[in-house]
Protein backbone atom coordinates (compact mmCIF):
# COMPACT_ATOMS: atom_id res chain seq x y z
CA UNK A 1 0.00 0.00 0.00
CA UNK A 2 2.92 2.16 1.04
CA UNK A 3 6.31 2.24 -0.29
CA UNK A 4 9.31 4.29 0.56
CA UNK A 5 12.47 3.87 -0.69
CA UNK A 6 15.83 5.23 0.30
CA UNK A 7 13.59 8.33 1.72
CA UNK A 8 16.40 11.40 3.24
CA UNK A 9 14.94 14.57 4.46
CA UNK A 10 17.44 18.01 5.11
CA UNK A 11 15.56 20.60 6.91
CA UNK A 12 17.77 23.82 5.93
CA UNK A 13 20.29 22.30 4.00
CA UNK A 14 23.69 24.01 3.91
CA UNK A 15 22.69 26.25 6.62
CA UNK A 16 24.04 26.41 10.00
CA UNK A 17 20.71 24.68 11.61
CA UNK A 18 20.79 22.28 9.22
CA UNK A 19 18.83 19.11 10.31
CA UNK A 20 19.02 15.64 8.82
CA UNK A 21 15.14 14.65 10.28
CA UNK A 22 15.09 11.46 7.63
CA UNK A 23 18.12 9.21 7.12
CA UNK A 24 17.88 6.90 4.31
CA UNK A 25 14.69 5.33 5.29
CA UNK A 26 12.95 2.13 3.78
CA UNK A 27 9.92 0.92 4.48
CA UNK A 28 7.11 -0.95 2.85
CA UNK A 29 3.44 -1.37 4.47
CA UNK A 30 0.85 -3.82 3.23
CA UNK A 31 -2.58 -2.61 2.66
CA UNK A 32 -5.06 -3.24 5.82
CA UNK A 33 -1.41 -3.45 7.73
CA UNK A 34 -1.66 -1.34 11.32
CA UNK A 35 1.99 0.07 11.98
CA UNK A 36 2.63 1.73 15.48
CA UNK A 37 5.74 3.91 15.56
CA UNK A 38 7.46 4.83 18.52
CA UNK A 39 10.87 6.76 19.37
CA UNK A 40 12.06 9.15 20.99
CA UNK A 41 11.34 13.06 20.79
CA UNK A 42 12.68 14.52 17.75
CA UNK A 43 13.71 10.83 15.90
CA UNK A 44 11.92 11.98 12.66
CA UNK A 45 8.78 10.37 13.69
CA UNK A 46 6.41 13.04 12.65
CA UNK A 47 8.00 14.00 9.67
CA UNK A 48 8.29 10.50 8.37
CA UNK A 49 3.91 11.01 8.10
CA UNK A 50 4.67 14.08 6.85
CA UNK A 51 6.32 12.32 3.89
CA UNK A 52 3.68 10.09 3.51
CA UNK A 53 0.93 13.05 3.81
CA UNK A 54 2.97 14.96 1.56
CA UNK A 55 2.51 18.12 3.32
CA UNK A 56 6.50 17.77 3.54
CA UNK A 57 8.27 16.62 -0.11
CA UNK A 58 11.26 14.21 0.75
CA UNK A 59 14.97 15.73 -0.28
CA UNK A 60 15.87 12.27 -1.95
CA UNK A 61 14.08 8.70 -2.79
CA UNK A 62 10.89 7.39 -3.49
CA UNK A 63 7.19 7.28 -1.95
CA UNK A 64 4.40 5.50 -3.52
CA UNK A 65 0.88 5.13 -2.54
CA UNK A 66 -1.27 2.09 -3.83
CA UNK A 67 0.90 1.49 -6.84
CA UNK A 68 0.73 5.90 -7.54
CA UNK A 69 4.39 7.68 -7.90
CA UNK A 70 3.19 10.43 -5.32
CA UNK A 71 6.92 11.82 -4.77
CA UNK A 72 6.28 15.15 -5.66
CA UNK A 73 2.80 15.17 -5.31
CA UNK A 74 1.75 17.66 -2.03
CA UNK A 75 -0.57 17.16 -0.10
CA UNK A 76 -3.99 18.13 -0.90
CA UNK A 77 -3.85 16.06 -3.92
CA UNK A 78 -3.10 13.09 -1.85
CA UNK A 79 -6.33 13.31 -0.08
CA UNK A 80 -7.89 10.90 -2.48
CA UNK A 81 -5.95 7.93 -0.46
CA UNK A 82 -4.84 10.10 2.96
CA UNK A 83 -6.78 10.87 5.64
CA UNK A 84 -5.00 12.36 9.20
CA UNK A 85 -5.30 12.84 12.91
CA UNK A 86 -3.24 15.47 13.90
CA UNK A 87 -1.64 16.05 17.55
CA UNK A 88 -2.92 19.43 17.94
CA UNK A 89 -6.82 19.02 17.73
CA UNK A 90 -7.08 22.05 16.74
CA UNK A 91 -5.52 21.23 13.44
CA UNK A 92 -7.81 18.33 12.22
CA UNK A 93 -10.98 20.60 12.38
CA UNK A 94 -12.08 24.41 11.41
CA UNK A 95 -12.90 26.41 14.43
CA UNK A 96 -14.81 28.64 12.95
CA UNK A 97 -17.12 26.18 11.05
CA UNK A 98 -19.91 24.23 12.70
CA UNK A 99 -19.39 21.02 13.15
CA UNK A 100 -21.60 20.22 10.19
CA UNK A 101 -19.67 22.56 7.86
CA UNK A 102 -16.55 20.34 8.73
CA UNK A 103 -18.63 16.94 8.33
CA UNK A 104 -19.74 18.54 4.87
CA UNK A 105 -15.74 19.03 3.66
CA UNK A 106 -14.61 15.67 4.95
CA UNK A 107 -17.93 14.00 3.39
CA UNK A 108 -15.80 15.23 -0.40
CA UNK A 109 -12.60 14.68 0.95
CA UNK A 110 -11.66 13.26 -2.73
CA UNK A 111 -14.19 14.79 -4.66
CA UNK A 112 -14.35 18.37 -6.16
CA UNK A 113 -15.87 20.99 -4.25
CA UNK A 114 -18.16 22.47 -6.20
CA UNK A 115 -20.60 25.35 -6.57
CA UNK A 116 -23.91 23.91 -4.71
CA UNK A 117 -25.20 23.19 -1.69
CA UNK A 118 -24.14 19.75 -0.39
CA UNK A 119 -26.09 20.23 3.01
CA UNK A 120 -29.85 18.94 3.30
CA UNK A 121 -31.76 16.98 5.70
CA UNK A 122 -30.34 13.53 4.30
CA UNK A 123 -26.85 14.85 5.05
CA UNK A 124 -27.98 16.27 8.46
CA UNK A 125 -29.14 12.53 9.23
CA UNK A 126 -26.38 10.77 8.36
CA UNK A 127 -24.21 13.07 10.22
CA UNK A 128 -26.10 12.84 13.43
CA UNK A 129 -26.64 8.88 13.78
CA UNK A 130 -22.56 8.79 12.55
CA UNK A 131 -21.79 11.52 16.00
CA UNK A 132 -24.39 9.63 17.92
CA UNK A 133 -22.23 6.41 17.79
CA UNK A 134 -19.56 8.08 20.04
CA UNK A 135 -22.16 8.40 22.93
CA UNK A 136 -20.29 11.86 23.52
CA UNK A 137 -23.74 14.02 22.97
CA UNK A 138 -22.41 16.02 20.04
CA UNK A 139 -25.44 14.81 17.81
CA UNK A 140 -27.65 17.49 18.60
CA UNK A 141 -24.89 19.99 18.36
CA UNK A 142 -24.62 19.90 15.11
CA UNK A 143 -24.72 23.56 14.41
CA UNK A 144 -22.42 24.44 16.90
CA UNK A 145 -18.91 25.94 15.91
CA UNK A 146 -16.01 23.56 16.19
CA UNK A 147 -14.39 26.06 18.41
CA UNK A 148 -16.68 25.82 21.14
CA UNK A 149 -15.75 21.61 21.98
CA UNK A 150 -13.16 20.13 23.73
CA UNK A 151 -9.78 19.03 22.70
CA UNK A 152 -10.73 15.33 23.23
CA UNK A 153 -14.41 15.82 20.99
CA UNK A 154 -12.55 17.40 18.16
CA UNK A 155 -10.05 14.55 18.29
CA UNK A 156 -12.94 12.15 18.35
CA UNK A 157 -14.97 14.31 15.87
CA UNK A 158 -11.84 13.99 13.68
CA UNK A 159 -11.81 10.82 13.51
CA UNK A 160 -15.34 10.01 12.49
CA UNK A 161 -14.72 12.59 9.48
CA UNK A 162 -12.06 10.45 8.32
CA UNK A 163 -13.94 7.75 7.24
CA UNK A 164 -16.80 10.02 5.43
CA UNK A 165 -15.33 9.31 2.07
CA UNK A 166 -13.68 6.81 1.10
CA UNK A 167 -10.51 6.07 2.91
CA UNK A 168 -7.70 3.79 2.56
CA UNK A 169 -4.71 5.19 4.98
CA UNK A 170 -5.55 6.47 8.73
CA UNK A 171 -2.29 8.60 9.64
CA UNK A 172 -2.53 9.43 13.20
CA UNK A 173 0.25 11.47 15.14
CA UNK A 174 -0.41 10.91 18.70
CA UNK A 175 -3.74 11.82 18.53
CA UNK A 176 -4.15 11.41 22.20
CA UNK A 177 -1.26 13.63 23.34
CA UNK A 178 -3.48 16.59 24.18
CA UNK A 179 -6.73 14.42 25.56
CA UNK A 180 -7.22 13.42 29.37
CA UNK A 181 -6.89 9.63 30.03
CA UNK A 182 -10.51 8.90 29.40
CA UNK A 183 -11.14 11.28 25.98
CA UNK A 184 -7.33 9.45 25.42
CA UNK A 185 -8.96 5.94 25.93
CA UNK A 186 -12.17 6.92 23.90
CA UNK A 187 -10.33 7.69 20.87
CA UNK A 188 -8.39 5.07 20.53
CA UNK A 189 -10.89 2.47 20.76
CA UNK A 190 -12.94 4.33 18.15
CA UNK A 191 -9.46 5.18 15.73
CA UNK A 192 -9.27 0.95 16.52
CA UNK A 193 -12.62 0.41 15.43
CA UNK A 194 -12.65 2.72 12.46
CA UNK A 195 -9.43 0.91 11.30
CA UNK A 196 -10.85 -2.39 11.41
CA UNK A 197 -14.55 -1.92 10.41
CA UNK A 198 -13.23 0.16 7.10
CA UNK A 199 -9.96 -2.20 6.80
CA UNK A 200 -7.66 0.79 6.95
CA UNK A 201 -3.79 0.54 6.60
CA UNK A 202 -3.26 2.91 9.92
CA UNK A 203 -0.17 4.60 10.83
CA UNK A 204 -0.34 5.78 14.55
CA UNK A 205 2.66 7.42 16.43
CA UNK A 206 2.32 7.53 20.22
CA UNK A 207 4.50 7.66 23.26
CA UNK A 208 1.97 5.62 25.15
CA UNK A 209 3.87 2.25 26.39
CA UNK A 210 0.56 0.72 26.83
CA UNK A 211 -1.36 1.75 23.48
CA UNK A 212 1.78 0.73 21.57
CA UNK A 213 1.17 -2.54 23.35
CA UNK A 214 -2.54 -3.18 22.56
CA UNK A 215 -3.03 -1.85 18.88
CA UNK A 216 -1.29 -2.55 15.70
CA UNK A 217 -0.62 -5.44 13.73
CA UNK A 218 3.46 -4.20 13.69
CA UNK A 219 5.53 -2.14 15.85
CA UNK A 220 9.05 0.32 14.61
CA UNK A 221 10.79 2.13 16.46
CA UNK A 222 12.90 5.44 14.75
CA UNK A 223 15.71 6.43 15.64
CA UNK A 224 17.74 9.60 14.68
CA UNK A 225 15.65 9.56 11.07
CA UNK A 226 16.09 5.68 10.72
CA UNK A 227 14.43 3.16 11.81
CA UNK A 228 15.76 1.10 14.44
CA UNK A 229 13.86 -1.94 15.08
CA UNK A 230 10.96 -3.40 13.02
CA UNK A 231 9.02 -5.89 14.69
CA UNK A 232 5.31 -7.97 13.08
CA UNK A 233 2.38 -8.47 14.86
CA UNK A 234 3.12 -12.27 15.83
CA UNK A 235 6.50 -11.17 17.74
CA UNK A 236 4.64 -8.04 18.67
CA UNK A 237 2.70 -10.43 20.87
CA UNK A 238 5.38 -12.16 22.42
CA UNK A 239 7.13 -9.17 23.34
CA UNK A 240 7.22 -8.20 27.45
CA UNK A 241 6.07 -4.54 28.10
CA UNK A 242 9.54 -4.32 29.84
CA UNK A 243 11.27 -4.73 26.49
CA UNK A 244 8.84 -2.17 24.71
CA UNK A 245 9.85 -0.27 27.59
CA UNK A 246 13.49 -0.60 26.60
CA UNK A 247 12.48 0.82 22.63
CA UNK A 248 10.93 4.48 24.22
CA UNK A 249 14.41 5.10 25.40
CA UNK B 1 -31.04 64.74 -2.72
CA UNK B 2 -32.71 64.65 0.85
CA UNK B 3 -29.58 64.22 3.51
CA UNK B 4 -31.05 60.60 4.41
CA UNK B 5 -31.47 59.70 0.89
CA UNK B 6 -28.29 60.74 -0.25
CA UNK B 7 -26.39 58.70 3.01
CA UNK B 8 -28.13 56.29 2.01
CA UNK B 9 -27.20 55.79 -1.36
CA UNK B 10 -23.97 56.37 -0.43
CA UNK B 11 -23.53 53.49 2.07
CA UNK B 12 -25.49 51.33 -0.61
CA UNK B 13 -22.65 52.24 -2.72
CA UNK B 14 -20.72 51.05 -0.87
CA UNK B 15 -21.74 47.30 0.32
CA UNK B 16 -19.58 45.98 -2.36
CA UNK B 17 -16.26 47.06 -0.48
CA UNK B 18 -18.12 45.67 2.75
CA UNK B 19 -18.44 42.19 1.04
CA UNK B 20 -15.12 42.31 -0.11
CA UNK B 21 -13.83 43.30 3.41
CA UNK B 22 -15.50 40.67 4.97
CA UNK B 23 -14.14 38.06 2.79
CA UNK B 24 -10.66 39.02 2.67
CA UNK B 25 -10.55 40.32 6.58
CA UNK B 26 -13.43 37.78 8.15
CA UNK B 27 -13.34 34.97 5.64
CA UNK B 28 -9.79 34.53 4.86
CA UNK B 29 -8.21 36.62 7.09
CA UNK B 30 -5.89 38.10 5.04
CA UNK B 31 -5.32 42.35 5.57
CA UNK B 32 -5.39 43.21 2.20
CA UNK B 33 -4.84 47.24 0.92
CA UNK B 34 -5.48 46.22 -2.80
CA UNK B 35 -8.54 47.64 -2.04
CA UNK B 36 -8.06 51.14 -2.53
CA UNK B 37 -6.71 50.19 -6.14
CA UNK B 38 -9.27 48.36 -7.15
CA UNK B 39 -12.48 50.34 -6.41
CA UNK B 40 -10.80 53.50 -8.19
CA UNK B 41 -10.16 50.92 -10.84
CA UNK B 42 -14.17 49.85 -10.96
CA UNK B 43 -14.23 53.89 -11.45
CA UNK B 44 -12.37 54.28 -14.07
CA UNK B 45 -13.62 51.60 -16.36
CA UNK B 46 -16.78 53.16 -15.41
CA UNK B 47 -16.13 56.46 -16.66
CA UNK B 48 -14.10 55.57 -19.57
CA UNK B 49 -16.31 53.16 -20.85
CA UNK B 50 -19.47 54.50 -20.08
CA UNK B 51 -18.28 58.25 -21.68
CA UNK B 52 -17.57 55.97 -24.97
CA UNK B 53 -21.20 54.62 -25.08
CA UNK B 54 -20.89 50.83 -23.86
CA UNK B 55 -23.97 49.98 -22.14
CA UNK B 56 -23.45 50.19 -17.91
CA UNK B 57 -24.53 46.31 -18.43
CA UNK B 58 -21.17 45.71 -20.66
CA UNK B 59 -19.15 47.87 -18.22
CA UNK B 60 -20.72 46.10 -14.86
CA UNK B 61 -18.87 42.67 -16.89
CA UNK B 62 -15.47 44.46 -17.44
CA UNK B 63 -15.52 46.28 -13.90
CA UNK B 64 -15.75 42.34 -12.18
CA UNK B 65 -13.22 40.79 -14.31
CA UNK B 66 -10.79 44.15 -13.81
CA UNK B 67 -11.23 43.70 -10.32
CA UNK B 68 -10.77 40.14 -10.12
CA UNK B 69 -7.44 40.76 -12.21
CA UNK B 70 -6.16 42.95 -9.89
CA UNK B 71 -7.27 40.81 -6.55
CA UNK B 72 -6.01 37.62 -7.81
CA UNK B 73 -2.04 39.19 -8.53
CA UNK B 74 -1.95 40.18 -4.90
CA UNK B 75 -3.09 36.93 -4.47
CA UNK B 76 0.04 35.34 -6.89
CA UNK B 77 2.17 37.38 -5.17
CA UNK B 78 1.06 36.37 -1.43
CA UNK B 79 1.25 32.59 -2.07
CA UNK B 80 3.45 31.81 -4.64
CA UNK B 81 5.95 34.85 -3.95
CA UNK B 82 5.67 33.76 -0.20
CA UNK B 83 5.24 37.80 0.22
CA UNK B 84 3.17 39.55 3.49
CA UNK B 85 -0.05 39.83 2.29
CA UNK B 86 0.34 43.94 3.08
CA UNK B 87 2.72 44.27 1.12
CA UNK B 88 1.48 42.30 -1.72
CA UNK B 89 -1.37 44.69 -1.66
CA UNK B 90 0.62 47.81 -1.23
CA UNK B 91 2.61 46.33 -4.48
CA UNK B 92 -0.48 45.98 -6.67
CA UNK B 93 -2.43 49.32 -5.09
CA UNK B 94 0.85 51.39 -6.24
CA UNK B 95 0.99 49.58 -9.49
CA UNK B 96 -3.03 50.42 -9.81
CA UNK B 97 -2.60 54.24 -9.84
CA UNK B 98 -0.74 54.04 -13.07
CA UNK B 99 -3.02 51.85 -14.58
CA UNK B 100 -6.28 53.65 -13.33
CA UNK B 101 -4.73 56.99 -14.45
CA UNK B 102 -3.81 55.63 -17.95
CA UNK B 103 -7.70 53.78 -18.56
CA UNK B 104 -9.15 57.30 -17.79
CA UNK B 105 -6.47 59.45 -19.80
CA UNK B 106 -6.54 62.71 -16.89
CA UNK B 107 -7.65 62.67 -13.38
CA UNK B 108 -11.42 63.20 -13.53
CA UNK B 109 -14.11 62.42 -15.65
CA UNK B 110 -17.66 63.63 -14.93
CA UNK B 111 -20.33 61.77 -16.95
CA UNK B 112 -22.31 64.70 -17.72
CA UNK B 113 -25.74 63.35 -17.96
CA UNK B 114 -24.59 59.90 -20.09
CA UNK B 115 -27.02 56.90 -19.18
CA UNK B 116 -26.08 54.90 -16.08
CA UNK B 117 -27.27 51.97 -14.55
CA UNK B 118 -29.41 54.17 -12.91
CA UNK B 119 -31.11 55.99 -16.01
CA UNK B 120 -31.16 52.14 -17.50
CA UNK B 121 -33.89 51.01 -14.85
CA UNK B 122 -36.87 52.93 -14.11
CA UNK B 123 -38.46 51.98 -11.03
CA UNK B 124 -39.82 55.11 -9.48
CA UNK B 125 -40.47 58.35 -11.54
CA UNK B 126 -38.75 60.07 -9.02
CA UNK B 127 -34.74 59.99 -9.98
CA UNK B 128 -33.49 60.14 -6.60
CA UNK B 129 -35.90 57.31 -5.30
CA UNK B 130 -35.59 55.27 -8.27
CA UNK B 131 -31.30 55.35 -7.95
CA UNK B 132 -32.17 54.19 -4.41
CA UNK B 133 -34.58 51.74 -5.38
CA UNK B 134 -32.23 50.44 -8.06
CA UNK B 135 -29.19 50.38 -5.65
CA UNK B 136 -31.36 48.20 -3.39
CA UNK B 137 -32.16 45.69 -5.54
CA UNK B 138 -28.24 45.47 -6.96
CA UNK B 139 -27.21 45.03 -3.41
CA UNK B 140 -29.44 42.37 -2.61
CA UNK B 141 -28.35 40.56 -5.69
CA UNK B 142 -25.23 40.75 -4.75
CA UNK B 143 -25.69 39.72 -0.98
CA UNK B 144 -27.74 36.76 -2.27
CA UNK B 145 -25.15 35.38 -4.66
CA UNK B 146 -22.29 36.08 -2.33
CA UNK B 147 -24.38 34.55 0.28
CA UNK B 148 -25.40 31.85 -1.50
CA UNK B 149 -21.85 30.99 -2.91
CA UNK B 150 -20.67 30.75 0.71
CA UNK B 151 -23.09 28.03 1.81
CA UNK B 152 -21.99 25.69 -1.46
CA UNK B 153 -19.37 22.96 -1.02
CA UNK B 154 -16.44 25.64 -2.53
CA UNK B 155 -17.74 28.42 -0.51
CA UNK B 156 -17.23 25.99 3.25
CA UNK B 157 -13.89 25.40 1.51
CA UNK B 158 -12.78 28.87 1.24
CA UNK B 159 -14.38 29.48 4.85
CA UNK B 160 -12.38 26.89 6.39
CA UNK B 161 -8.90 28.10 4.21
CA UNK B 162 -9.75 31.20 6.20
CA UNK B 163 -10.19 28.96 9.63
CA UNK B 164 -7.46 26.00 9.60
CA UNK B 165 -5.07 25.33 6.49
CA UNK B 166 -3.68 22.21 7.58
CA UNK B 167 -7.24 20.84 8.24
CA UNK B 168 -8.40 21.83 4.25
CA UNK B 169 -5.29 20.72 3.12
CA UNK B 170 -5.48 17.42 4.61
CA UNK B 171 -9.17 17.29 2.85
CA UNK B 172 -7.75 18.13 -0.76
CA UNK B 173 -7.88 21.51 -1.15
CA UNK B 174 -5.09 23.66 -2.42
CA UNK B 175 -4.78 26.46 -0.03
CA UNK B 176 -2.92 29.01 -2.65
CA UNK B 177 -5.38 28.72 -5.27
CA UNK B 178 -8.52 29.36 -2.47
CA UNK B 179 -6.78 32.36 -1.51
CA UNK B 180 -6.14 33.67 -5.25
CA UNK B 181 -9.96 33.22 -5.86
CA UNK B 182 -10.87 34.97 -2.54
CA UNK B 183 -9.00 37.84 -3.01
CA UNK B 184 -9.72 37.97 -6.73
CA UNK B 185 -13.76 37.84 -5.46
CA UNK B 186 -13.45 40.39 -2.63
CA UNK B 187 -11.63 42.84 -5.30
CA UNK B 188 -14.51 42.07 -8.00
CA UNK B 189 -16.44 43.50 -5.49
CA UNK B 190 -15.34 46.46 -4.22
CA UNK B 191 -14.56 47.20 -7.89
CA UNK B 192 -18.40 47.06 -8.28
CA UNK B 193 -18.53 49.79 -5.47
CA UNK B 194 -16.34 51.94 -7.64
CA UNK B 195 -18.79 51.64 -10.78
CA UNK B 196 -21.62 52.17 -8.51
CA UNK B 197 -20.75 55.29 -6.55
CA UNK B 198 -19.17 56.71 -10.28
CA UNK B 199 -22.48 56.48 -11.47
CA UNK B 200 -24.47 57.50 -8.05
CA UNK B 201 -21.86 60.75 -7.90
CA UNK B 202 -21.57 61.46 -11.90
CA UNK B 203 -18.09 61.18 -12.07
CA UNK B 204 -15.12 59.26 -11.85
CA UNK B 205 -11.84 60.40 -9.40
CA UNK B 206 -7.93 59.31 -9.58
CA UNK B 207 -8.14 59.41 -5.65
CA UNK B 208 -11.36 58.61 -5.14
CA UNK B 209 -10.21 55.12 -3.11
CA UNK B 210 -8.02 56.80 -0.83
CA UNK B 211 -9.80 56.66 1.91
CA UNK B 212 -12.03 53.21 1.09
CA UNK B 213 -10.15 50.85 2.86
CA UNK B 214 -11.68 52.26 5.97
CA UNK B 215 -14.74 52.37 5.30
CA UNK B 216 -14.84 48.56 4.22
CA UNK B 217 -12.97 47.99 7.94
CA UNK B 218 -15.24 50.30 9.20
CA UNK B 219 -18.34 48.60 8.55
CA UNK B 220 -16.79 44.88 8.90
CA UNK B 221 -15.29 45.70 12.22
CA UNK B 222 -19.20 47.43 12.90
CA UNK B 223 -20.29 44.11 12.21
CA UNK B 224 -18.12 42.16 14.24
CA UNK B 225 -19.02 43.74 17.19
CA UNK B 226 -22.10 42.98 17.02
CA UNK B 227 -21.15 39.09 15.21
CA UNK B 228 -19.20 38.77 18.77
CA UNK B 229 -21.78 40.15 21.01
CA UNK B 230 -24.92 37.96 19.60
CA UNK B 231 -22.49 35.15 18.99
CA UNK B 232 -23.84 35.27 15.18
CA UNK B 233 -22.96 32.10 13.06
CA UNK B 234 -25.36 32.55 10.32
CA UNK B 235 -23.84 33.70 6.96
CA UNK B 236 -26.66 35.92 6.20
CA UNK B 237 -26.93 37.72 9.49
CA UNK B 238 -23.34 38.36 9.32
CA UNK B 239 -23.61 39.18 5.67
CA UNK B 240 -26.67 41.78 6.07
CA UNK B 241 -24.59 43.33 9.30
CA UNK B 242 -21.62 44.11 7.22
CA UNK B 243 -23.93 46.33 5.21
CA UNK B 244 -25.52 47.79 7.70
CA UNK B 245 -22.43 48.34 9.24
CA UNK B 246 -21.29 50.16 5.67
CA UNK B 247 -24.58 52.61 5.86
CA UNK B 248 -24.18 53.12 9.60
CA UNK B 249 -20.60 53.96 8.95
CA UNK B 250 -21.44 56.41 6.61
CA UNK B 251 -24.25 57.97 8.80
CA UNK B 252 -21.76 58.48 10.82
CA UNK B 253 -19.70 60.50 8.61
CA UNK B 254 -22.44 62.44 7.43
CA UNK B 255 -23.38 63.40 11.00
CA UNK B 256 -20.27 64.06 11.81
CA UNK B 257 -19.69 66.59 8.89
CA UNK B 258 -23.51 67.96 9.64
CA UNK B 259 -22.48 68.97 12.97
CA UNK B 260 -19.75 71.89 11.51
CA UNK B 261 -16.95 69.35 11.58
CA UNK B 262 -14.35 71.08 9.21
CA UNK B 263 -14.43 68.67 5.64
CA UNK B 264 -10.70 68.97 6.01
CA UNK B 265 -10.69 66.67 9.29
CA UNK B 266 -12.83 64.21 7.85
CA UNK B 267 -10.65 61.48 7.32
CA UNK B 268 -9.03 62.19 11.09
CA UNK B 269 -12.42 61.97 12.45
CA UNK B 270 -13.22 58.79 10.51
CA UNK B 271 -9.59 57.23 11.89
CA UNK B 272 -10.63 57.80 15.27
CA UNK B 273 -14.22 56.68 14.70
CA UNK B 274 -12.57 53.17 13.54
CA UNK B 275 -10.20 53.25 16.30
CA UNK B 276 -13.18 53.71 18.80
CA UNK B 277 -14.82 50.62 17.24
CA UNK B 278 -12.10 48.38 17.04
CA UNK B 279 -10.66 49.79 20.40
CA UNK B 280 -13.68 50.33 22.92
CA UNK B 281 -14.98 46.63 23.00
CA UNK B 282 -11.48 45.47 23.74
CA UNK B 283 -10.81 47.60 26.31
CA UNK B 284 -13.87 46.98 28.28
CA UNK B 285 -13.16 42.73 27.46
CA UNK B 286 -9.74 43.65 29.67
CA UNK B 287 -11.26 45.37 32.58
CA UNK B 288 -13.90 42.57 32.91
CA UNK B 289 -11.42 39.33 32.57
N1 LIG C 1 9.79 22.26 9.30
C1 LIG C 1 10.95 21.97 9.93
N2 LIG C 1 12.02 22.79 9.79
C2 LIG C 1 13.20 22.51 10.40
N3 LIG C 1 13.40 21.43 11.17
C3 LIG C 1 12.38 20.57 11.34
C4 LIG C 1 11.11 20.80 10.74
N4 LIG C 1 10.28 19.78 11.08
C5 LIG C 1 11.00 18.96 11.87
N5 LIG C 1 12.27 19.43 12.04
C6 LIG C 1 13.35 18.79 12.80
O1 LIG C 1 13.44 17.44 12.41
C7 LIG C 1 13.69 16.60 13.51
C8 LIG C 1 12.62 15.53 13.58
O2 LIG C 1 11.38 16.15 13.95
P1 LIG C 1 10.01 15.36 14.08
O3 LIG C 1 8.95 16.36 14.31
O4 LIG C 1 9.86 14.45 12.92
O5 LIG C 1 10.26 14.50 15.40
P2 LIG C 1 9.26 13.54 16.19
O6 LIG C 1 9.89 12.20 16.18
O7 LIG C 1 7.90 13.65 15.64
O8 LIG C 1 9.33 14.14 17.65
P3 LIG C 1 8.18 14.27 18.77
O9 LIG C 1 8.11 12.94 19.45
O10 LIG C 1 8.72 15.31 19.68
O11 LIG C 1 6.91 14.67 18.11
C9 LIG C 1 13.73 17.49 14.73
O12 LIG C 1 15.08 17.77 15.02
C10 LIG C 1 13.03 18.75 14.28
O13 LIG C 1 13.55 19.86 14.94
MG1 LIG D 1 5.98 14.47 16.39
Amino acid sequence: MIDIKQAHKIFNKGKANQVNAINGVDLHIDSKEFVVIVGSNGSGKTTLLNLVAGSVLPSSGSISIDGNDVTKLPDYKRSEWIARVFQNPLSGTASDLSILDNFRLAAIRTKVKGLSVGINEQFKKQVKDKIATLGMGLENKLEQPMGTLSGGQRQALTLLMSVMDTCQVLLLDEPTAALDPHSAKVVMETADKLIKDFNLTAILITHNLKDAFTYGTRIIQMGEGKILKDMPSEKEAALKQNDLFDWFG
Amino acid sequence: MDFYLATLVQGLCFSGVALGIFISMKIFNIPDITTGGSYTLGGAVTGMMLTHNHSAYTVLLVVIVAGAISGAITGVIHTKLKINALLAGIIVMTGLYSINLTVMGRSNIPLNNIPTLFSLINISSNPNQNTFLVLLLFVLLLTLIIGYLLKTDFGISMRATGSSETMIRALGVNTDAMKIIGLAIANALTAVSGYLITQSQGYADINMGVSIVIVGLGSVVIAEVFINWLHITSIWLSLSLALLGAIAFEFAVAVTLDLGVDATLLQLVTAIFVLLIVGLPRLSFKTSS
